[in-house]
């Protein structure tokens, strides 16, 4: 009898912090839509901040921030779709690539502030891009770069055998089996990993506080050296070091609800985008 | 065209992983070992006064290696036992419709940005503790370890959900047919079959908290003290160097020893990582045999 007891309250334990886990996010992002939406407006996400940031919108932090996943895409998903390709198709066991798995692994481990002081001492004083959308960016391609190769490597597994070997029956020769036939087969998998590394990038804050993010510019960056305001920096910014840091806080909620539909927004597609994949593929 | 030139290219540009650790590694010991030309290594570590700015600066590390461990111990405490709760929810007991709700909510929590749960430590919870406790202030220990906590349950729970998922029907059949209840096949077959994979998912989740920086920064209240109770403020290592790194001039004794910290963080985060996948694979070999 006092098994099954046992047996009842353990479930009902395991339900309410499952329940608890659902709850809990919703709560967080419904209070984080009450508070942030009375300062959304279309003045607030097209224009600039003005009167020492404490009016005005956030324009320049939107658009920084697009710009620095665009650059940070730019680098990454080439470099990680070709280490992806590289582990499924072209590795061979040996040393190099025992060598190169640890060093995947060990860096999607490497903290994020991390990140930040080696894009600091390689890419802004000793390649002396200086602080710049192109140094934050390549610190967070960095980053993004070990979250886009196991993407890629999983992907591109997932493509069965016989694709390939059809092809080479067909005469084709490694490259272009790889290229033509077990690429656009994987490459859906592939786009759905990259949205997701996306969402992560977009709410980085401390890899580019010292590699480009700008306290405050009222111009959109026109060069990849120029510095650029980005959404998690210009929330940290108001909430710890600005001088307003009460008045403030309706822009704070407002900024935090637009990181917070941009960064969820495109991790939904992708995990969308993926359940879907998974289930045509069934 | 060389048929073989695609290989090629493909494999040197798989090695810029290699490339970007290695120099991860070099920039992070040429930048931050010359520290130890102004203080020695015992003095760094075990000091425990960290007046970077004053003149001449006192580099003593302690408080802040001490903050970060508190920091991580006390998230994991809170974040580990109700990771594996939510696992053992989604592997053994959850019906599938809401598989499909809680699975997503897990991995939404995971993308939430660091930034975020920092910010409502900073404006919801430390208001209330400070009310609720009587206390100076609400940016505490307590405060970034609960948060520190919500970061990390995603990832501990989906990397265990994976490791109970791993362990063959067979076993759980087995010993439903002796006659156990759901809970007793959990406890005395299913967990002890997948403790390599929860142990890894747990050191896993360490090394996030270890390395975590915004929630930190801005919710443990940055006071560079040994904490007494789970209601002192703490300065860990990350949001040590994020805090002073903008304010610091470059090649300063200070400049160096923010690398040398970044340096130890990368250090104790390689080790953590390491451990735990060697504690993966005799897992893996675990179901070979």
């Amino acid at each position: 009898m006092s098994r099954k007891l046992v047996d009842r309250g353990a479930s009902i334990l395991l339900w309410t912090s499952a329940a608890l886990l659902v709850l809990g996010l919703l709560s967080i992002l419904a209070y984080l839509m009450a508070n942030g939406a009375e300062s959304m407006s279309w003045e607030f996400i097209t224009r600039p901040p003005r009167d020492n940031m404490t009016k005005g919108g956030i324009s320049t932090a939107i658009i920084g921030t697009l710009q620095l996943v665009v650059v940070s895409m730019a680098f990454a998903i080439p470099v990680g779709v070709a280490t992806g390709i590289f582990f499924a198709e072209y590795a061979t066991e040996g040393p190099f690539t025992t060598a190169l798995r640890l060093c995947v692994r060990c860096l999607a481990g490497v903290p994020s502030v991390v990140y930040g002081l080696f894009g600091l001492s390689l890419f802004v004083v000793f390649l002396n891009f200086g602080s710049s959308l192109l140094s934050a960016g390549l610190t967070l391609a960095c980053l993004a770069l070990p979250l886009i190769v196991t993407a890629s490597e999983t992907a591109l597994l997932a493509v069965p055998q016989d694709f390939r070997l059809a092809s080479y029956a067909l005469g084709a020769n490694k490259w272009q089996t790889v290229r033509k036939v077990v690429l656009p087969a994987a490459l859906p998998t592939i786009l759905t990993g990259a949205i997701l590394s996306v969402g992560r990038v977009a709410g980085e804050t401390a890899p580019i506080i010292f590699t480009g993010a700008a306290f405050f510019t009222p111009k959109v960056a026109t060069s990849l050296f120029d510095e650029v305001m980005a959404l998690p920096y210009h929330i940290m910014v108001l909430a710890t070091a600005g001088t307003h840091i009460e008045q403030t806080r309706p822009i704070q909620y407002g900024t935090v609800l637009v990181l917070i539909l941009l960064v969820m927004g495109v991790s939904s597609l992708g995990i969308i985008l993926r359940a879907r994949l998974r289930r045509n593929r069934r | 065209m060389d048929e073989r030139i695609p290989g090629w290219l493909i494999t040197l540009t798989a090695s810029l992983s290699l490339f970007i650790m290695v120099f991860l590694i070099y920039f992070l010991v040429q930048e931050g070992i010359p520290t130890l030309r102004e203080v020695s290594l015992k003095e760094l570590l075990l000091n425990f006064d960290w007046y970077p700015t004053e003149e001449p600066p006192a580099l003593g590390m302690a408080p802040l290696i001490v903050g970060s461990m508190t920091v991580t111990l006390l998230s994991a405490v809170m974040a580990v036992p109700f990771s594996f709760l939510i696992a053992i929810f989604l592997s053994e007991v959850a019906p599938s419709w809401f598989r499909e709700i809680l699975k997503p909510a897990l991995e939404l929590l995971g993308f939430l940005p660091s930034i975020v749960l920092g910010f409502l430590g900073m404006v919801v919870l430390a208001p209330w503790l400070q009310e609720r406790f009587d206390l100076l202030s609400g940016l505490n220990l307590f405060n970034a370890s609960l948060l520190m906590g919500a970061m990390i349950v995603p990832i501990v729970a989906s990397l265990a959900e994976e490791s109970l998922q791993a362990v063959p029907r067979e076993l759980r059949d087995a010993c439903y047919a002796l006659g156990s209840t759901r809970w007793e096949t959990i406890r005395k077959v299913v967990l002890p079959a997948a403790l390599p994979g929860l142990l890894s998912a747990s050191l896993l989740g360490i090394m996030r908290a270890l390395g975590e920086t915004m929630v930190v920064l801005m919710a443990a209240g940055g006071a560079a003290l040994v904490p007494i109770s789970i209601f002192d403020p703490v300065r860990p290592l990350t949001s040590a160097i994020a805090a002073e790194m903008g304010e610091t001039p470059v090649g300063s004794a200070h400049y160096h020893a923010l690398f040398f910290a970044g340096l130890l963080l990368l250090a104790m985060t390689l080790g953590i990582n390491l451990v735990s996948m060697w504690i993966e694979k005799k897992g893996k070999e675990r179901w070979m045999a």
